[in-house]
């Protein structure tokens, strides 16, 4: 479906081939980068969507991955040191083409690829409201995490947050002449906040919010439907405090009587600077913080900034890659995550559909066995903090074993081995076949499910849809597979897709996504047998290594998703201890861009479901 | 028919239903009482669903669970140091600590101003802290580590959350109790259960004694060791075990200030 105009002696399949071809046709619009540790090329902003396009069509990469903005003040060339990351991929597998353009910082603007890739809008969004880049082009370029009237834009290097401190850390004032003090104390209520000086305050206290309502028809009109039948058209918020939002998030709708003519999520209740406060933080510091994204799935998290840190480490000379035991407890990790989630967010969905708690009781029982062997190996049930640069942070234990300290408290001892086997080899498989029975077939699941909420492929791969909605739309596109990480290419597993694309498909490959789970966890646990004693850390622990210049991109197949970081180290010459650029390629955040399109044409009630079946964590949506 | 998917739904949850109360009756009240029947019905083999009566009962963290730290203080019954603190403020936690929550004063020595090993003052934001462990990880000394009690609740975030020294300090002898296997592990790093100064000031010790039996240990360790740490050595080696005491964390001391050197060397060196 892909190489139409391939021409004569070019392999175009090679990034490399790619790369140069696109030089070869746009010769003074495409240059290499030749930043030590960068790779990709750099494209003249005036020409980046004929780029894109010919990227799209002709060699074949239809799945933009990412696409966020870089603040290189201070170190690149004073007129283009804006830079806006594009990570292309093709949908049949392969590593990213990466294209930059760059821009000055005082006037930044680059086209947008809105048309080319829809899945950049909400990240073109993202960019406008943290970095301020205009993005011409854009049809509706307004902020997505922040609130209108927000003064600055707070990715940028010379933005300061309320209790700002330094710049990085660790901070000066701890150690050792730490005199405790609270921000809070310093900085009382009412100081730590900056305003625009052209906003009107009184703004403030305005409930209308026209932003978000333009464009959307705000009020109540009767129409004249052809059976002479009143039908009102009005505005339905739904959210930011909505059961079924699972979290802080809103929804806009317009509805035709019961029937949803448009829908616009607005997010960034939860939103905290998540990359701001990455890039104070250094490498390792930034570990447990990722935790915090999508907290259902910590561990997945975890592995995702460690592959990424580990790319940047590997340029340097002194590198030692994770050793064999520490990948499989890895993927053993990872596996296990996958099924917490899945058992969650079906849970959760069949929740949204009415089934009240029940079915998510049975899921969650089942779900509290994986976090005791998380919370005994680990030391948390949900924020695991457990990956290290080059391995993990301990060995799993001998035994699941708990010591009485408080007062009543019950103590439980188990062979980790045996419990381990016993979940994934009996307990696991007989919940999934028992849920099977207890939901397939009822008719109330399938009547709300079946033909609801559809995505087409096509669409599913322009919007970046990514994860089980992707595969349920009937795209075999799973990162462990079309860019394989740690020890899965040695690992036999299937990738489920669905056929239709709607929300019972999705269910549907949640539960098979669980069963290939388990296969692979019984491919981990005599690999686990095997190498019992061997070292799960390469090298020596280090808190603050020093991280060679460069970029990277690394990416994990998460539960919801690919879950993407992009780490640049860049300013000082030897390494770096924090991270320049820190940002996280949300599955949930980007997932969201399809949702007002699969909820077109459906009541209020199928809404609940269209998400649920997305499987959105506002932590990682809003970060 | 239609609804037979319903009915073989709700087959299942009263299978559920049973199962819950097939294995109450199995076990009857040891429920209640035994502990290996709390396990069985907690593990992976138990049937039907089994509730957890807390705050009546509570599930007991396993030996990694982290919360809050604490810092580690010699037992108040130990006979050389009792009550010593085994933090030497050296700062490594505080520059581990991701949210930035530890507060360290260096002691330092009121007649020379040099610092000495063992923090003036400890503060821990427990609002702030994450819970994620790193101070415990990288501490050189085993000196502070992560605690079990999850229970720090309180009507007023403004004057009970910022924990000090004081609050902070928990006998070596709890975390063998909390956590003996890690505990175990540790000792067999450090080569014994004592704080790693106390090990190395032994094992020096006991190298010179079975070196020289006594006569001319000064002029062997003076080759070696510090000077000014190796005057009051020889003298105090024929005083009795009362300037043992003395002695040894004067050494101690000593010791830490290298050690605090080499680490602003280091940091230096790693920031230059």
């Amino acid at each position: 479906m892909t190489d139409q105009i391939v021409p004569e002696g070019v392999d175009v399949n090679s990034i490399e081939g790619a790369i140069s071809y696109l030089k070869e046709k746009y010769p003074d619009a495409v240059s290499d980068d030749t930043r030590e540790g960068y790779g990709g090329v750099i494209v003249d902003p005036r020409h980046l969507v004929d780029v894109a396009l010919t990227v799209r069509d002709e060699l074949g990469f239809d799945y933009l991955s990412s696409a966020t903005a870089v603040d290189y003040m201070g170190i690149g060339e004073p007129d283009s040191d804006m830079e806006m990351v594009y990570h292309a991929y093709r949908i049949s597998g392969g590593s990213a083409l990466v294209l930059k353009a760059q821009t000055p910082r005082d006037n930044p603007e680059i086209p947008s690829l809105v048309d080319v890739w829809p899945g950049a809008d909400f990240q073109e969004r993202e960019a406008y409201d943290l970095m301020g880049i205009r993005f011409p082009g854009h049809p509706n370029l307004k902020r997505i995490l922040l609130w209108e009237g927000f003064d600055g834009y707070p990715l940028r290097k010379d933005w300061k947050e309320a209790y700002y401190e330094e710049d990085h850390k660790p901070f000066s004032s701890r150690w050792p002449g730490g005199h405790v003090f609270r921000a809070e104390e310093r900085n009382p209520y009412g100081k730590n906040v900056r305003y625009p000086a052209d906003l009107d305050l009184s703004r403030l206290s305005d409930v209308s919010e026209e932003s978000i309502y333009s464009g959307l028809g705000l009020g109540v009109d009767v129409q004249e439907l052809d059976h002479s039948i009143h039908t009102d058209r009005l505005v339905v918020n739904m959210g930011p405090h909505h059961p079924s939002t699972h979290g802080v998030f809103r929804m806009v709708i317009t509805l035709d009587g019961e029937t949803i003519e448009t829908l616009e999520p607005v997010m960034g209740y939860l939103h905290r600077n998540h990359e701001k406060i990455g890039e104070r933080n250094t490498y390792l510091h930034n570990m447990p913080f990722t935790d915090r994204l999508d907290y259902i799935s910590s561990m997945g998290n975890n592995l995702g900034y460690a592959l990424a840190v580990e790319q940047l480490l590997s340029l340097g000379a002194r590198y030692n890659p994770p050793t064999y035991r520490a990948e499989v407890i890895r993927v053993l990790m990872a596996e296990l995550t996958r099924i917490v989630n899945h058992l969650w967010s079906i849970g959760f969905l069949l929740n949204d559909l009415g089934a009240f708690f029940t079915p998510m009781l049975y899921a969650n029982n089942e779900r509290e066995k994986i976090l005791d062997f998380f919370e005994a190996t680990a030391g948390s049930r949900l924020m695991c903090n457990y990956m290290r640069f080059g391995g993990v942070f301990k060995d799993i234990p001998e035994r699941l074993h708990s010591v009485a300290n408080l007062i009543n408290d019950r103590v439980r001892d188990f062979d980790t081995m045996e419990f381990l086997t016993d979940i994934i080899n009996e307990r696991l498989p007989r919940f999934l076949d028992e849920y099977e029975r207890y939901l397939n077939d009822n008719e109330i699941v399938q009547t709300r499910c079946i033909g609801v909420g559809v995505l087409p492929p096509e669409m599913a791969v322009a919007y970046s849809a990514a994860g089980p909605l992707l595969r349920a739309s009937g795209v075999p596109y799973d990162v462990r597979r079309a860019d394989p990480y740690s020890i899965y290419p040695e690992l036999d597993f299937d990738i489920p897709i669905g056929v239709n694309g709607d929300i019972y498909d999705r269910f549907m490959v949640r539960m098979l996504e669980m069963r290939e789970s388990l296969r692979i966890l019984r491919q981990i646990l005599p690999r686990l047998e095997a190498t019992k004693g061997e070292a799960i850390l390469a090298g020596n622990p280090v808190h603050t290594p020093r991280v060679p210049l460069g970029e990277s991109y690394g990416r994990v197949e998460n539960p919801k998703g690919e879950l993407g970081f992009y780490v640049v180290s860049a300013g000082e010459g030897k390494g770096t201890q924090n991270p320049w650029r820190y940002h996280v390629r949300a599955p949930s955040f980007i997932n969201l861009t399809a949702l007002g399109e699969m909820s077109r044409g459906h009541k209020v009630a199928d809404v609940v479901t269209v998400l649920g079946s997305i499987d959105i964590v506002l932590g990682e949506t809003d970060r | 028919m239609y609804g037979r998917g319903i009915l073989k739904g709700l087959g299942v949850t009263l299978k559920h239903f049973f199962d819950t109360y097939i294995d109450d009756l199995r076990y009857g009240m040891r429920k209640y009482t035994t502990q290996d029947n709390f396990n069985t019905r907690q593990g992976p083999k138990a049937q039907g669903a089994f509730t957890v009566q807390y705050p009546d009962e509570k599930l007991a963290v396993p030996e990694r669970f982290r919360f809050v730290p604490f810092l580690v203080v010699e037992d108040h019954d130990h006979p050389d140091r009792p009550g010593h603190d085994w933090c030497t403020s050296c700062g490594i936690c505080a520059k581990v600590c991701p949210p930035q929550c530890i507060w360290i004063v260096r002691g330092e020595d009121p007649n020379t101003g040099r610092p000495i090993p063992e923090p003036e003052a400890f503060y821990i934001d427990i609002d702030i802290c994450m819970n994620c462990g790193y101070c415990a990880e990288f501490c050189p000394f085993d000196a502070i580590k992560m605690d079990h009690d999850y229970e720090m609740a309180s009507y007023d975030r403004t004057s009970s959350h910022i924990h000090d020294k004081q609050r902070l300090s928990k006998e070596f002898k709890y975390w063998r109790s909390i956590a003996p296997t890690t505990a175990y592990e540790e000792m067999q790093a450090r080569g014994g259960w004592e704080h790693t100064d106390v090990l190395k000031e032994r094992k020096k010790a006991e190298r010179a004694a079975a070196k020289n039996g006594g006569a001319k240990g000064a002029a062997a360790k003076g080759s070696a060791g510090k000077k000014d740490a190796d005057k009051k050595e020889s003298r105090s080696e024929t005083d009795a075990e009362a300037a043992k005491a003395e002695r040894m964390a004067k050494r101690e001391a000593a010791l830490a200030r290298k050690r605090e050197r080499e680490a602003a060397e280091k940091k230096d060196k790693g920031e230059g």
